[in-house]
C-alpha cells in the first residue's frame, strides 16, 4: 500500500475502538515514557489523538506518527488505568501494521524479521554462529549478574552491558520431548520462547525439572518458533503471520492440557494477542488460536493453581538468600498474574521474599523499544535497579526473560552483585537442595 | 505560522529540546478533557524555569501570540484548548516542591507539581492538603488554582480557592507579580490571590504558589446508606446539613450509576437501591464517633434500608473504591461522557436530583448522577456517542436544561470544572451584561493585547 487514501480507510477501522478514549489523561500517571519525557505524544492519550488526527485528515504525514508511535513499551500499563478501558495495545499494534503497510518495512527489519526471525531454523542456525563467535567481540564485565560489554569500541553495542548468548541454546540440548503425567494427572505443552532459548536455556531447564518433579508430564514439539510479537510491533504483519501459522501447526495437535511458557511476553501475547490479530484469518485457525489461548497459563499460575505447591520445610540453621521480585507488565497488567510468582519463590526452601518499592512499575525493556530509545529505556531501568538495590538482596527476580535482560544491564552498569533469575529456576534449586 | 527566527527565540528561553512545532507534537496540545473541537496551536514550550517561562511570556505579547498554559490537559471546560495559531506553554517540567514547611504549615511549589505528588509529601510530614480532584493522580496545582478545583472534600475542607495563600506569578510582559504573604493573615494590597485563583490562564501565568496546609484529622469513620427511594437519600443530605453535622465527605449515587458500577467492579452495591450514600466523618476519635451515630440515626429516620460501616481501613477502602470507579464505569458505557457539574445550595439537592431524572426522560438521554451532594455539587453525567449528530442534539439542550434549573434555584454553571469555553455563553445568565463588562474590563486593563488564553470564561 502506498495511497495515503487507503491508509485512511484501513484506520477507520480502528474507529470504533478508538473513540472510546475519552481523554481524560489519567495515562499519564503510569505512563512509564511520559514520566521521562513530559511529551504528550509519549503517552496513550496523545497517540490515540495521533490516530485520531490521521483518520481524520487532519495529518498528512504518517511517519511522524509512527515514529511516534513507536515510542511505546507496549507495557500495557495505561491500559490497565484507563478508566474507559481502551483497548490500547490492540489499537497500536494494528495501527503499526497499518502505517507500516504504508511506509514500508526498514531494510534492516526486513532481514532481521523477514529474513531471521520468520524462518525458526534459519534464526536457530545464526544464532548458534553468533555464541561461538561473539567471544572474540564480547568480554564479562560482572560475573555475578552474568554480563558482557564489547571488547572494543562498537557502534552496535556502544556501552551496553548484555547477557550474551548461550553456549548451547535449550533446542539444541532437548530438541524434542514428550512425557506421561506423574501424580499431577497434568500434561503441558511447553512453549520456550525466543530469549530462554538462546539467551537463558537454564530456565526451561528448570521448567522441566519443576514440571518433572511435580508429576507434570510434558509436550515439548521440535522446531519452535518465536511467538511474534517481536514482528508485530515492528508492524511486520507477513512474519507475524507465518511464525503464528507455525507455532500453531507444532501445538495445535498436542494432547496436552494446558500451553505454558515461562516467559511473561510469550504467554500474554499468545492469550491475549494471538486471538484478536487472528480474528481476521480462516475459521480453521481462528478456532485453533482461540482453543490454544484459553489453554494459555503462566507455569507460575499452573504451578500454584493448578498443579498445587507444598509447604517448604523450614530449615533452621541455614541462612536465607534475600529475593526481590519484579512484576513484568505482560504479567500483572496484561493477565492480572502477582500473587503466583511470589508464592513460587515462597515455597522456595532458602530463600525469602522482601518487596521492592513500586515491584510492578515497569523496567522500561519494551524489546525493540531498549533498541530503538536505548537513553529513555536506560533511565527508566535506572529506576528499578535503584529499588531493587534498596532491598539489600542478592537475587532480584522475575517472570520475563526480556525483563531479566534489561534488569541484568542496569544492575550491572551500577555495579550491583545481583543476580537476576527466574521464580522457577529459584523452585528448582531449592528442590535439588532438599 | 511563526518564523524560524521566532522559533529560534523561543528555543533560547527554554532550551531546544523544549519548543515543539512539528504538526503532529502540535496535535497532541489541541485538546484537553472536554468534549469540544480539538485546535492547532503553531508552537508548545515547555520552559524549565521560571526565568525561561517570563520569557516565554514576554515573546508572546511582543509577538501577538496567543497564550495558553497547560498543565496536565485534565481540564473539563476547555480551558486548556489553545487559539488557533497560539502558543502552548506546559508547566509540567516546572515540577519542583520549592519548600514545604511543617513549622508554619505552608508549601511553596511549582504549578506543575502533581496534586497527589504534593498530598503524599504533606502526609509525610504528618500535615493534610485536602483539595482532592478526581484528576489528583495527574493534576497539576497550577491548573488545581487556576480552575480553582474541588473534590470530595469540599464540604467540610473547602476547595483549592481555600488553601492559596500567594501566588508569584508572570503578568502579560513578564514581569513578576507578588500576591499575598506566608503568613496566616494579610492585609495589604488589592487581593490579587483571590483575583488570580480562579483565572483560568487569562490574566498571568503562575510561577510558584503559596499552599496553606493543615493538621491530619485523627480519626475517621466511613458508611455506606442505602435508600429505596431517591429522595430519601436526598432527604437525608438536607438533615444531616441541618443538624450541624459537617462530614468530611457526603457522596451521592443514582441508581443508574450503582448498576454501573456493580457490573464494572462487582463490590457487592445493592441493584435495586434507588440510591446511595458514602459518608465519611473525621476528626477527634470521641466526636467522630457521636457524629458517626447522628449520621446513621437521621439516614435511618429518612427511610435508609440499611447502613453499613466499615469496620477497619480495608473496608473503608472498599467503600471509597466504589465511589471512585463510578466515573470509570459509566465511562465504560458509551463512547462518549460528558461530565458536568453545576451545583446548587444544598437545601435543594432533593429537587436537583428530581430534575436530573425529568430532563434524562423529557430530552430522551442516559444521565447517571452522582456526586458531593453534600456541597450541592452533583455530577450529572450523560452518556453518549457525539457521532449521533440527532442524539447529540439532545444532549445539547439537556446542558442548557441542567443550566437553567441549577441557576432557577440559585445555583450555578460550575461548581469545579470552570467557565472555559464551554460554559462561557452562560456566564451572563449567572451574572449580568454589567458583570460580564466588568470583567472585560480588567481583562482589558491587564491584558490589552488579549494574548492571555483568548476566549475564556468571557468569551
Amino acid at each position: 500500500m502506498s495511497n495515503l487514501q487507503e491508509l485512511i480507510r484501513l484506520m477507520k477501522e480502528l474507529e470504533d475502538r478508538l473513540v472510546v478514549c475519552m481523554r481524560c489523561g489519567m495515562c499519564q500517571a503510569v505512563c512509564p515514557v511520559y514520566t521521562q519525557t513530559g511529551r504528550e505524544a509519549d503517552v496513550a492519550r496523545g497517540k490515540l489523538a495521533l490516530l485520531d488526527g490521521l483518520m481524520k485528515e487532519m495529518l498528512d504525514d504518517p511517519r511522524s506518527v509512527e515514529e511516534r508511535l513507536n515510542r511505546c513499551l507496549l507495557c500495557g500499563s495505561c491500559a490497565a488505568n484507563c478508566p474507559s478501558g481502551v483497548s490500547v495495545l490492540e489499537i497500536f499494534l494494528k495501527a503499526r501494521a497499518i502505517i507500516t503497510g504504508y511506509t514500508g518495512l526498514s531494510p534492516a527489519k526486513q532481514i532481521v524479521l523477514r529474513g531471521m526471525l520468520s524462518h525458526p531454523e534459519t534464526f536457530d542456525r545464526l544464532a548458534q554462529w553468533g555464541a561461538r563467535f561473539q567471544k572474540l567481540f564480547v568480554r564479562p564485565v560482572n560475573e555475578v549478574v552474568g554480563t558482557s560489554c564489547a571488547r572494543v569500541v562498537s557502534p552496535l553495542l556502544s556501552k551496553r552491558h548484555f547477557k550474551p548468548l548461550a553456549d548451547e541454546p535449550f533446542h539444541s540440548r532437548t530438541p524434542s520431548a514428550v512425557t506421561r503425567p506423574g501424580a499431577s494427572g497434568i500434561t503441558a505443552a511447553f512453549f520456550v520462547g525466543c530469549l530462554i532459548d538462546k539467551i537463558f536455556p537454564k530456565i526451561a531447564q528448570a521448567a522441566l525439572e519443576v514440571l518433572d518433579y511435580h508429576g507434570v508430564g510434558v509436550f515439548l514439539p521440535e522446531g519452535q518458533g518465536c511467538c511474534g510479537i517481536p514482528a508485530l510491533s515492528s508492524g511486520d504483519l507477513e512474519t507475524f503471520d507465518r511464525l503464528l501459522r507455525h507455532n500453531v501447526e507444532l501445538f495445535a495437535g498436542g494432547q496436552a492440557d494446558y500451553l505454558v511458557t515461562a516467559c511473561a511476553t510469550c504467554t500474554a501475547t499468545i492469550k491475549e494477542i494471538w486471538p484478536v490479530m487472528a480474528s481476521s484469518a480462516e475459521p480453521a485457525i481462528r478456532e485453533q488460536v482461540e482453543a490454544l489461548a484459553s489453554r494459555t497459563v503462566d507455569i507460575h499460575q499452573l504451578l500454584v493453581k493448578k498443579v498445587g505447591l507444598k509447604e517448604p520445610e523450614a530449615i533452621k540453621t541455614a541462612p536465607q538468600t534475600i529475593v526481590t521480585y519484579h512484576d513484568p507488565c505482560h504479567l500483572k497488567k496484561s493477565l492480572g498474574v502477582m500473587s503466583e510468582p511470589r508464592e513460587v519463590i515462597g515455597k522456595a526452601t532458602g530463600y525469602r521474599l522482601v518487596e521492592m518499592l513500586e515491584a510492578d512499575a515497569c523496567c522500561g525493556m519494551g524489546g525493540s523499544f531498549n533498541l530503538q530509545h536505548y537513553d529513555i529505556s536506560s533511565r527508566i531501568g535506572r529506576l528499578k535497579q535503584e529499588n531493587i538495590r534498596a532491598t539489600g538482596c542478592s537475587v532480584a527476580a522475575t517472570g520475563c526473560p526480556a525483563c531479566m535482560l534489561q534488569i541484568s544491564e542496569a544492575l550491572s552498569k551500577a555495579g550491583d552483585r545481583i543476580a537476576v533469575k527466574h521464580p522457577v529456576e529459584i523452585y528448582a534449586d531449592a528442590i535439588k537442595r532438599q | 505560522m511563526i518564523s524560524k527566527a521566532l522559533v529560534k527565540e523561543f528555543q533560547k528561553a527554554a532550551g531546544k529540546e523544549n519548543v515543539m512545532n512539528d504538526e503532529a507534537d502540535r496535535l497532541t496540545y489541541s485538546y484537553d478533557a472536554a468534549v469540544l473541537e480539538p485546535v492547532m496551536p503553531s508552537l508548545a514550550v515547555r520552559p524549565v524555569d521560571g526565568e525561561g517561562l517570563s520569557r516565554v511570556v514576554r515573546l508572546c505579547n511582543e509577538n501577538r501570540l496567543p497564550l495558553t498554559v497547560r498543565g496536565a490537559g485534565t481540564n473539563l471546560s476547555g480551558g486548556a484548548v489553545p487559539s488557533t495559531g497560539g502558543v502552548v506553554v506546559l508547566t509540567n517540567a516546572l515540577n519542583r516542591i520549592v519548600e514545604l514547611n511543617t513549622e508554619d504549615m505552608f508549601a511553596v511549589v511549582q504549578p506543575g507539581v502533581i496534586t497527589a505528588k504534593l498530598a503524599a509529601a504533606v502526609e509525610a510530614q504528618g500535615l493534610f492538603y485536602p483539595p482532592d480532584p478526581g484528576s489528583q493522580s495527574v493534576s497539576t496545582l497550577g491548573g488545581n488554582v487556576a480552575e480553582n478545583a474541588g473534590g470530595l472534600r469540599g464540604l467540610k475542607y473547602g476547595v483549592t480557592r481555600d488553601y492559596v495563600m500567594g501566588i508569584q506569578f508572570f503578568d502579560v510582559n513578564g514581569e513578576p507579580i507578588k500576591t499575598g504573604s506566608r503568613t496566616v493573615k494579610c492585609a495589604t494590597g488589592y487581593n490579587l490571590t483571590g483575583l488570580m485563583v480562579g483565572s483560568e490562564g487569562t490574566l498571568g501565568v503562575f510561577n510558584e504558589i503559596t499552599l496553606k496546609l493543615i493538621p491530619k484529622p485523627a480519626y475517621q469513620k466511613a458508611m455506606v446508606a442505602v435508600f429505596d427511594q431517591m429522595d430519601g437519600a436526598s432527604r437525608s443530605v438536607s438533615a444531616i446539613i441541618a443538624a450541624h453535622i459537617v462530614p468530611a465527605t457526603l457522596e451521592f449515587m443514582d441508581n443508574f450509576t450503582i448498576r454501573a458500577v456493580e457490573s464494572f467492579s462487582q463490590v457487592g452495591l445493592p441493584l435495586d437501591a434507588a440510591a446511595l450514600l458514602l459518608i465519611e466523618v473525621d476528626g477527634h476519635p470521641a466526636q467522630v464517633e457521636e457524629d458517626a451515630a447522628k449520621v446513621e440515626q437521621l439516614c435511618h429516620q429518612h427511610g435508609a434500608t440499611s447502613i453499613r460501616v466499615a469496620r477497619d481501613a480495608a473496608e473503608r477502602d472498599k467503600v471509597w473504591q466504589a465511589r471512585r470507579s463510578a466515573l470509570s464505569a459509566l465511562a465504560k458505557l458509551k463512547p462518549t461522557l460528558v461530565l458536568e457539574d453545576a451545583t446548587v445550595p444544598r437545601s435543594r439537592i432533593p429537587e436537583m436530583v428530581r430534575a436530573m431524572q425529568e430532563i434524562s426522560r423529557e430530552f430522551e438521554i442516559d444521565i447517571g448522577t452522582f456526586g458531593h451532594a453534600g456541597d450541592g455539587n452533583l455530577h450529572p453525567t450523560i452518556l453518549t456517542d457525539k457521532r449521533n449528530r440527532q442524539e447529540w442534539q439532545r444532549v445539547e439542550a439537556a446542558i442548557a436544561a441542567i443550566f437553567d434549573k441549577a441557576l432557577a434555584m440559585g445555583g450555578t454553571l460550575s461548581g469545579e470544572h470552570g467557565t472555559g469555553i464551554a460554559k462561557s455563553c452562560y456566564l451572563e445568565k449567572e451574572t449580568s451584561p454589567a458583570t460580564i463588562l466588568y470583567s472585560k474590563r480588567v481583562k482589558e486593563a491587564l491584558d490589552p493585547n488579549n494574548i492571555l488564553n483568548p476566549g475564556k470564561i468571557i468569551g
